[in-house]
């Protein structure tokens, strides 16, 4: 920068020998200015006339400028994105927080299902073990009871028919000795009979 | 008077002001210059106001062009060249409100005085060399011996790096410069077509619809160059200070 002050220092110099009556019209009539300037010739960004005021205002604006962008503006915008990252950070942790949690309550839900599924199978087993036993149980009760029926059933029918085999021998004495009675007329004694019926048996 | 193109470039003083013999007068392009700080940052300063978390539409405008230089800045030099991120951020907003200010009919245009532009340039390469030597002490000076470089070869190579260097001030501010001036010329000029061809009766007003065409296209263009070269100022600043950040990795 003081490079180029110290040749705009040497220029001024140089474009006041171009145009004298310039400089001096200047003063008057800034309006009209232009016009003389033009007169010379020099391509306006060229006329070094004017370089020192705009390095000088250059360095004053763009200085002020460079202040407020460090001390205000850069601070400023940079807190504003830095707060809106921390917290699309923090929303995002609370997010996958959830999410964990909604994963872990969709675990336990599960592990509730199965145990619940496995004691409705127990449940249902023990039933159907406990209905089953039962009536293995009832059927022999009732088996055993027919058993019992039967077998009483079966000495009374012993007892019927050893009774009536007995009866037999009795009923053929009686039978023999009025059959003998009558045929014969006399006397058998029942001792007789009995033998006779006896030994007819034994046939 | 009003149809010489480059009348919109004279510098006509406001406020004479004279320290030792050296004329500092408040002149239109002071006036200028004190209005691209005032929209800049009077810009900047009223959207940010409300600091929401929600940006507003011009808000996010004040976002994105921070961010866009950030981003710029931490490619062209890395993280250790954030410190330069207010010089790069300055530079920015303020060529690219002073390109854009001079758009409008009757405004002058600070950046197309070279002198502005070259100050700034010389802002810029200042900053490297001073930062460089500051922060490498000698080590800066690697920056003029690139790795690799058969030794014969090597004297004509820092020759051309050092000229490179030096040259850097001068191409960085006459491509702002003479993009701006150039293209108001040009503006001006097509312009100034329409107004003497309409003045040439019914046949003139036809034929000067082809130059309104122009100036309308052409303005469209100027839009775009006064981004433009905004952008390349700032990218060509970063990687200028990316040398003196890094001046080995060259």
């Amino acid at each position: 920068m003081f490079v180029t002050a110290a040749y705009a220092q040497s220029t001024t110099t140089e474009g006041e020998a171009h145009e004298p009556a310039a400089a001096g019209e200047v003063h008057t009539e800034t309006g009209v200015a232009h016009e003389g300037e033009h007169g010379t010739g020099v391509f306006p960004p060229f006329d070094s006339t004017h370089f020192a005021s705009q390095l000088l205002w250059l360095a004053i604006t763009f200085g002020l400028f460079y202040v407020l962008m460090s001390k205000v503006i850069i601070p400023r915008i940079g807190g504003i994105l830095e707060t809106r990252h921390d917290r699309i950070a923090q929303d995002l942790d609370e997010a996958s927080r959830l999410k964990g949690e909604a994963d872990a309550a969709i675990a336990s839900y599960e592990q509730e299902l199965a145990s619940a599924k496995a004691k409705g199978h127990s449940i249902a087993d023990s039933a159907r073990e406990a209905a089953k036993s039962k009536a293995t149980a009832d059927r022999t009760a009732v088996e055993a009871d027919l058993a019992k029926k039967i077998t009483a059933a079966e000495t009374r029918i012993a007892d019927i028919k050893s009774k009536a085999l007995a009866d037999v021998g009795a009923i053929a004495e009686e039978t023999a000795t009025a059959v003998v009675t009558q045929l014969i007329g006399g006397t058998v004694t029942k001792a007789e009979i009995a033998a006779a019926v006896k030994a007819s048996a034994g046939n | 008077m009003s149809n010489d193109p480059t009348h919109q470039f004279l510098v006509n003083k406001i406020v004479p002001i004279e320290i030792g013999g050296i004329d500092f007068s408040f002149t239109n392009a002071s006036l200028f210059m004190v209005a691209t700080v005032g929209v800049a940052a009077g810009f900047l300063y009223l959207t940010t106001s409300q600091r929401g978390l929600i940006p507003t539409r011009l808000q996010s405008v004040s976002e994105m062009s921070y961010e866009f230089i950030a981003s710029m800045l931490r490619e062209g030099a890395g993280s250790h060249g954030m410190k330069f991120f207010p010089m790069v951020f300055s530079l920015f907003m303020f060529i690219l409100t002073a390109n854009l200010l001079g758009m409008f009919p009757y405004f002058f245009t600070v950046t197309s005085q070279i002198i502005v532009t070259f100050a700034l340039a010389v802002f810029v390469i200042g900053t490297v060399i001073l930062y460089g030597f500051y922060k490498h002490g000698l080590g800066f000076l690697k920056l003029f011996v690139p790795h690799g470089v058969p030794g014969v070869l090597l004297p004509l190579v820092v020759a051309i790096e050092i000229i490179s260097f030096l040259s850097r001030p001068i191409s960085l501010s006459v491509r702002l410069f003479a993009n701006m001036l150039a293209g108001h010329i040009t503006l001006k000029v097509f312009a100034g077509f329409v107004t003497s061809l309409s003045a040439l009766g019914a046949l003139g007003i036809g034929g000067a619809i082809l130059p309104l065409i122009m100036t309308v296209a052409i303005t469209g263009l100027e839009f775009l160059v006064c981004f433009l070269q905004a952008y390349v100022f700032a990218v060509l600043t970063c990687m200028y200070l990316n040398d003196a950040v890094h001046p080995g990795s060259h």
